[in-house]
């Protein structure tokens, strides 16, 4: 393997794990205030779409990206009304969330676009100086937008749920909420916020994919990429780091395997593929029972009761 | 571009959410009425694996119906789309019988023991189901030798690719795949000895984004043109980005990438499907196993995209000929394996039986198929 083959396979694995990174960092979020969002795989179809048709009747990707981060936040709403204000199991409020997604987002491209349609999606963009850098700059700096939103979003999720106030109120809603609410904080706008947050990334994941790779919609398009995302949010434990690892895991085996095809090069390319899915597994196997997890996790929150 | 309209999308985004939410958005069955021409109608249904606008498997079928539809005035027609391979599609398969439907069209493989178990039930409808190879007193199967199509645009991509490298981008390794692959690979051989097709296996049908990046994977690898048996025109498009060809698959994938799309190996349902429902009508169907022919028009060549030379639109123009006379076919020896073992002796056709159940790859193709078991 030459030097250009291992860029190549470096800089589609950076590519190919931002969608996963997105939806994560998103569910993290969510999670972290005690919620857990399965909608994510149909917020990310109806950000996809969203992003696609946008695009389409405006020509330009950025109101793509727009239109994708409201109709993710208006999805997240939903899930909140539910979840939140109703207080329906969030398992089932979520898989629900999931098939209203899926459903409605083939509906409307059936009824607004037809058939298949391309698109001019998002450009790659060189970063001046670092780009010419030998070996990382091609890795590391020729991607487009979102490539870089989401790896930026790493650091800055990390700091804002760890170093800001909002970010302890966030661990607090999702640890002890009767706590944080004897403390003044509203438990139910926390989870709403988060919900909303996780929703506009899920949204901006499911526009990467129309606007970042495919350049295009299809039905189903996210193909179970919404569910490794919050795989992830397990096995990164909560952690933006963790959450990094995984998603790189995922997409640089993913990249690999289609090299280890393409070369020929002597490795059974299924070891490859399913690699990542036995590694998450086995973590979170011999973690069960040891890992941290918000504590309220999965339990609506009502005045008045201990949890 | 003006703000007017696009508040007027958002807005109609919008209008269509809260209209689903309140409970309009589940998918119902869309029903063709045809005029009511025609005195005695005849009731025909189609079930579909994907929805009709995949621009490919589905969109193929659908666009056979319609022929049909337009042809035989007499004939009202429903679809069912995106029907689950399995259980579900027992269920359907039933409603449609129920409903007085006389001929049945499924059109996946996965569907084959749920049509052969409702057929059971409704001894007076017909059913067709593609791509199987069940049958019953009123189940028939049919198929096209897409192999023969597949094989003269190897021919194309033999004639335009300049790194002698050509990508494929496959789904499954199951012996359709391999067959086509195989036949192409034939093809790009016949003018071009040297070129080699180098395989990526996606192990998904539909996948318009991993699509893609396994054609990406190809042309950085070197591949110039991109073959491809994928439903969705993913690989096609990774080939119009960088500028390099492509040939697309079920439909004619030019609109899709125009500057990549030399030619498309396209189904053509309509004529089999009006044949076989006027055989209904006539009272002459049989439960045949149909695997049609190029020469019956079930396969064929999409237009050339403008970069395709005369030359090259010659050498397919004889070949076909000769696949359309029958004197010959794809898979007449000598050809080797990919270790250079002589498969098929000089003079020896392939019969269809092996061609069923295709497990090796012939020599120039560059990948491997996953040991099998």
């Amino acid at each position: 393997m030459n030097s250009d083959i291992i860029i190549i396979i470096l800089a589609t694995g950076i590519r190919l794990a931002t969608p996963y990174l997105l939806a994560a960092l998103g569910e993290m979020f969510v999670q972290r205030s005690g919620v857990y969002n399965l909608g994510v795989e149909g917020i990310m179809m109806m950000g996809a779409f969203a992003g696609f048709y946008a695009t389409l009747q405006l020509g330009s990707p950025l109101l793509g990206i727009a239109a994708s981060l409201a109709i993710g936040g208006l999805m997240g709403l939903i899930m909140a009304l539910v979840s939140v204000t109703f207080k329906a199991e969030q398992g089932i409020s979520g898989i629900g969330l999931y098939m209203f997604g899926w459903g409605l987002s083939g509906l409307l491209f059936r009824l607004y676009v037809g058939g298949i349609t391309s698109i001019e999606g998002l450009k790659a963009i060189k970063i001046p100086l670092l780009s010419q850098i030998p070996f990382l700059g091609p890795v590391l700096f020729d991607h487009n937008m979102l490539v870089y939103t989401a790896f930026l979003l790493v650091p800055v999720t990390g700091f804002i749920l760890f170093k800001t106030s909002w970010g302890l109120n966030v661990r607090a809603v999702g640890n002890k909420p009767e706590a944080a609410d004897t403390l003044g904080v509203s438990v139910v706008r926390i989870r709403y916020q988060c919900l909303i947050v996780g929703g506009m990334l899920a949204g901006l994941a499911g526009a990467f994919l129309t606007l970042g790779q495919a350049n295009m919609f299809a039905d189903n398009i996210t193909a179970g990429r919404g569910f490794i995302a919050i795989a992830l949010v397990y096995f990164g434990r909560w952690s933006p780091w963790g959450i990094l690892l995984g998603s790189l895991l995922f997409s640089l085996a993913d990249s690999f395997q289609s090299m280890i095809q393409v070369l020929g090069i002597n490795f059974p390319y299924e070891l490859a593929v399913i690699l990542p899915y036995i590694v998450t597994i086995v973590a979170l196997a011999i973690s069960y029972g040891r890992v941290w997890a918000p504590a309220a996790l999965g339990k609506t929150f009502q005045r008045g009761t201990r949890g | 571009m003006n703000f007017k309209r696009r508040g007027t999308i958002l807005i109609t985004l919008l209008v269509s959410l809260l209209l689903v939410i309140s409970g309009c958005g589940t998918k119902t069955p869309t029903a063709t009425p045809t005029p009511e021409a025609a005195k005695e109608k005849i009731k025909v249904a189609f079930v579909y694996v994907g929805p009709v606008g995949d621009a490919g498997w589905t969109t193929a079928h659908d666009a056979g119906r319609k022929y049909m539809v337009e042809k035989m005035p007499n004939v009202e027609t429903t679809i069912m789309e995106s029907v689950p391979e399995g259980a579900d599609a027992e269920r359907v398969i039933t409603q449609l019988a129920e409903k007085g439907n006389k001929v049945i069209f499924t059109t996946s493989f996965g569907y084959m023991d749920p049509t052969i178990n409702v057929a059971k039930k409704y001894p007076n409808v017909t059913f067709m189901h593609n791509s199987g190879y069940k049958t019953a007193d009123n189940v028939g199967t049919y198929f096209g030798r897409m192999y023969q199509a597949r094989y003269l645009t190897g021919i194309v991509a033999g004639k335009t690719t300049k790194t002698n490298t050509i990508g494929y981008v496959a789904a499954f390794p199951i012996p359709e795949v391999i067959r086509g692959i195989n036949a192409f690979t034939q093809g790009v051989r016949s003018v071009n000895p040297t070129a080699k097709v180098k395989v990526i296996w996606t192990n998904t049908w539909y996948d318009p984004a991993a699509e893609k990046d396994a054609g990406k994977s190809l042309l950085a690898a070197g591949a110039d043109v991109l073959a491809q048996h994928q439903d969705t025109p993913g690989p096609i498009q990774a080939a119009e980005e960088v500028g390099k060809f492509g040939i697309g698959y079920n439909t004619d994938m030019a609109k899709m990438a125009p500057k990549a799309v030399l030619t498309s190996a396209i189904w053509n349902w309509g004529p089999f499907y009006v044949k076989t429902v006027q055989s209904v009508i006539d009272k002459t169907w049989k439960n045949d196993q149909y695997w049609g022919p190029i020469s019956d028009g079930i396969v064929d060549l999409a237009p050339y995209g403008p970069m395709v030379t005369d030359d090259t639109k010659k050498l397919v123009a004889d070949a076909k000929a000769k696949l359309v006379s029958k004197s010959w076919d794809v898979f007449t020896g000598p050809i080797k394996d990919q270790t250079g073992v002589v498969k098929i002796p000089a003079g020896q056709v392939m019969s269809d039986k092996d061609m069923l159940a295709f497990d090796w790859f012939v020599e120039g193709v560059d990948g491997k198929i996953p040991a099998a078991k």
